[in-house]
């Protein structure tokens, strides 16, 4: 057994395994951290297929960020599992059936799989070659895919204004922190000094 | 990337650019104080683009490397598009005011969600396709939801967003059957890879794409999520509903199996079939119970799309061209009767019951003298517009030899007829009681009065459309 080959079955077991884990453990957030092993074992295997960009993007995005936001809405979350459980149990007969004839179709659509001749060549056409994949990615995403990365954008866009203008609430009926106001305010002007004889009054 | 490129592509780039800036300008003055002018802004340069588009394109250009291409068929159907979004905007400006519903953002997001339509019908590639089809999905999704006060609006985003992202996923899956098989994602090239036999992982990929696509025209059985969504949105969004997006998709269907399934007209040909004959009966028998127009407007759109969608199932020139028609013709009637729709009150609150219309004739005889016109356009009735509009999709059925299909279309489109002849009978004949208010912005009452006379003066030439519908569909059809 070559060195490759055993890393290969060593990181596809951790991935099979964290995987079936991620569903199996009853504690959700252990089913997160299953999940981050799952995500380092598979940049190894990137790592193997010669691709290092997607293999550090999935350690810095998935495992660095994606995760760990996880993990916080796991944590921040009241959410009783034992319940969402009892309810899937009584939906698990149906959705096992549904499941079983959809993995039967698909089945079927593999079995008899082929492809187009000269696909091969189509799908290499796409990449350019003799570059290192980093600078290969950046070639499609900024020069080739330029419009579809724009539009992309453009979606975030439209992401980030919907969830601003669903959840944001403009509260009239409180007390606001003037800024301006609190800097501007004259000590000599707002407090007057006044001398009470006794017996006095104002 | 050249200048040409830019060049092709400049009307999306300016409704982009100018959606970025109206948002900045809006987030820092006035908020929702510009929403009103924000609102007519946008309804002008979406006029002006479509003028720029109708007057300035020739020829045919594939332009990013083969991502994005315009012909004559996406400049018609841009055309549409615009128009049609422009004139909901400008109807939805008053109602959106006085129910303190208009938001700054709302003008953005129509703007965004037309760039997204505009990219859809110029497809060449299954990843713009992809794009173009979220940008508008997501814009609409929040529309949607707008109305954060009211359960029904948030029930109805939400409805849209779950079975839309559902949807999404199924078009996706199909699109990695179909460039497993042929190895790349443009639809040129999907073109040459076709051979006289159709893989069955190919024809798994072509069925799951049409299916999430038919979810998008909400044509049957895909078409659950429209009576709830149309009934729960505001009214103007359900009139954008109802419109644009609807030419969009179709659109995006017929670039689809033209441009990348060309070659195998007899595999998309029978499921497009199917749909279409799903969505006329369904459109037109389970409408029949409806007490909500709006609601009944949702499975009026149903049975549209089935007739739109038996146009491009012939796979004839004709076919298409005739599907371009008549989605003009549905998207004018539409814009009328929803400009009716949003003017329904009782007491300053808009209702939607169809029984408020009761005698509505005796207290507004022209309103209603335009609505019957409106109603008979949209079943079909001779001598309207939307007459001609069943007739052609029909004839194109018949010309390729589609007999069956035109008849169940005649079929239902009498079934259909039914149920908008009813409301005309309430209008006039109804149970004696107070019909609603109908209060007018005077946008709306010019809406309403040009689209009637439109469907009346129509039966001349169709003010024009015909040729250029023409040539959109040669260029799509090879």
């Amino acid at each position: 057994m070559t060195v490759f080959s055993f890393a290969f079955y060593l990181f596809a077991v951790i991935t099979v395994t964290a995987g079936l884990m991620v569903t199996l453990s009853r504690n959700p957030v252990h089913s997160v951290l299953w999940l981050i092993l799952a995500f380092l074992s598979t940049s190894g295997l990137f790592v193997l297929l010669g691709a290092e960009f997607v293999a550090m993007l999935l350690v810095i995005v998935y495992v660095g960020a994606v995760a760990v936001l996880f993990l916080f809405v796991v944590m921040m979350l009241d959410i009783d599992f034992a319940a969402l459980k009892g309810e899937m149990a009584r939906a698990m007969p149906l959705g096992l059936l549904i499941g079983v004839v959809l993995l039967m179709q698909v089945a079927i659509g593999v079995g008899v799989w082929q492809v187009a001749d000269g696909s091969q060549g189509l799908r290499q056409a796409v990449a350019p070659s003799e570059i290192e994949n980093t600078r290969a990615l950046g070639m499609l995403l900024y020069d080739k895919y330029f419009l579809l990365f724009q539009l992309a954008g453009l979606i975030l866009l439209v992401a980030m204004i919907g969830a601003i203008l669903l959840t944001l609430r403009h509260r009239k009926d409180i007390k606001r922190q003037n800024v301006l106001a609190q800097m501007w305010r004259d000590p000599a002007k707002a407090m007057e000094l006044k001398d009470v004889k006794p017996g006095q009054g104002l | 990337m050249t200048s040409a490129d830019f060049q092709t592509l400049l009307p999306e780039i300016v409704l982009a650019v100018y959606a970025m800036l109206a948002l900045i300008a809006a987030v820092y003055s006035g908020k929702d104080k510009l929403a009103a002018m924000l609102v007519w802004a946008t309804a002008g340069l979406f006029v002006a683009l479509a003028l720029y588009i109708g007057a300035s394109g020739e020829g045919e250009r594939t332009v990013f490397s083969g991502l994005f291409t315009d012909d004559p068929f996406a400049r018609f159907a841009k055309v549409t598009i615009l128009l049609s979004a422009a004139a909901v905007l400008v109807m939805s400006q008053d109602y959106m005011t006085r129910r303190e519903l208009l938001r700054f953002e709302y003008p953005i997001l129509i703007t965004l969600a037309v760039v997204g339509m505009m990219v859809m019908v110029s497809a060449a590639d299954l990843i713009t396709l992809y794009m173009g089809l979220e940008l508008q999905s997501l814009s609409l999704y929040v529309v949607a939801a707008m109305r954060r006060d009211s359960a029904r609006s948030s029930e109805a985003g939400l409805k849209y967003f779950v079975l839309g992202a559902l949807s999404s996923g199924l078009l996706l899956y199909g699109a990695s059957l179909t460039y497993g098989y042929a190895g790349t994602t443009q639809f040129a090239g999907i073109l040459t890879t076709l051979g006289d036999s159709v893989p069955l992982g190919l024809l798994f990929g072509l069925v799951f794409m049409l299916a999430g696509l038919a979810f998008k025209v909400s044509a049957a059985p895909f078409h659950m999520w429209t009576p709830d969504v149309y009934e729960g949105s505001p009214t103007p969004v359900t009139a954008f509903f109802a419109t644009a997006p609807k030419v969009a998709a179709m659109g995006l269907i017929a670039r689809l199996v033209q441009d990348a399934f060309g070659g195998i007209p007899g595999q998309w040909g029978q499921v497009l079939a199917g749909l279409a004959v799903a969505s006329m009966f369904l459109g037109a028998v389970a409408a029949i119970g409806q007490r909500d127009i709006k609601r009944l407007m949702a499975y009026s759109s149903i049975a549209h799309m089935g007739y739109a969608l038996i146009g491009l199932c012939v796979g004839t020139a004709y076919g298409v061209q005739a599907t371009l028609i008549y989605m003009a013709i549905y998207v004018t009637m539409n814009i009328g009767t929803f400009a009716f729709i949003l003017s329904m009150e009782r007491d300053g609150r808009p209702v939607s019951d169809i029984a408020g219309l009761n005698q509505f004739a005796k207290k507004e005889p022209w309103k209603a003298l335009a609505m019957l016109v409106l109603l008979f356009s949209l079943a079909g009735v001779p001598p309207m517009v939307g007459f001609f509009g069943k007739f052609y999709v029909l004839k194109a059925a018949v010309d390729a030899g589609w007999v069956w299909l035109a008849v169940a279309g005649a079929v239902a489109s009498v079934i259909g007829a039914f149920y908008y002849l009813r409301i005309v009978y309430f209008m006039y004949f109804g149970a004696e009681q107070e019909p609603v208010d109908s209060r007018m912005a005077p946008v709306q009452w010019a809406m309403l009065a040009v689209v009637s006379l439109a469907m009346v003066l129509g039966v001349v030439n169709l003010f024009g459309i015909e040729p250029a519908a023409a040539v959109a569909a040669e260029a799509l059809v090879r």
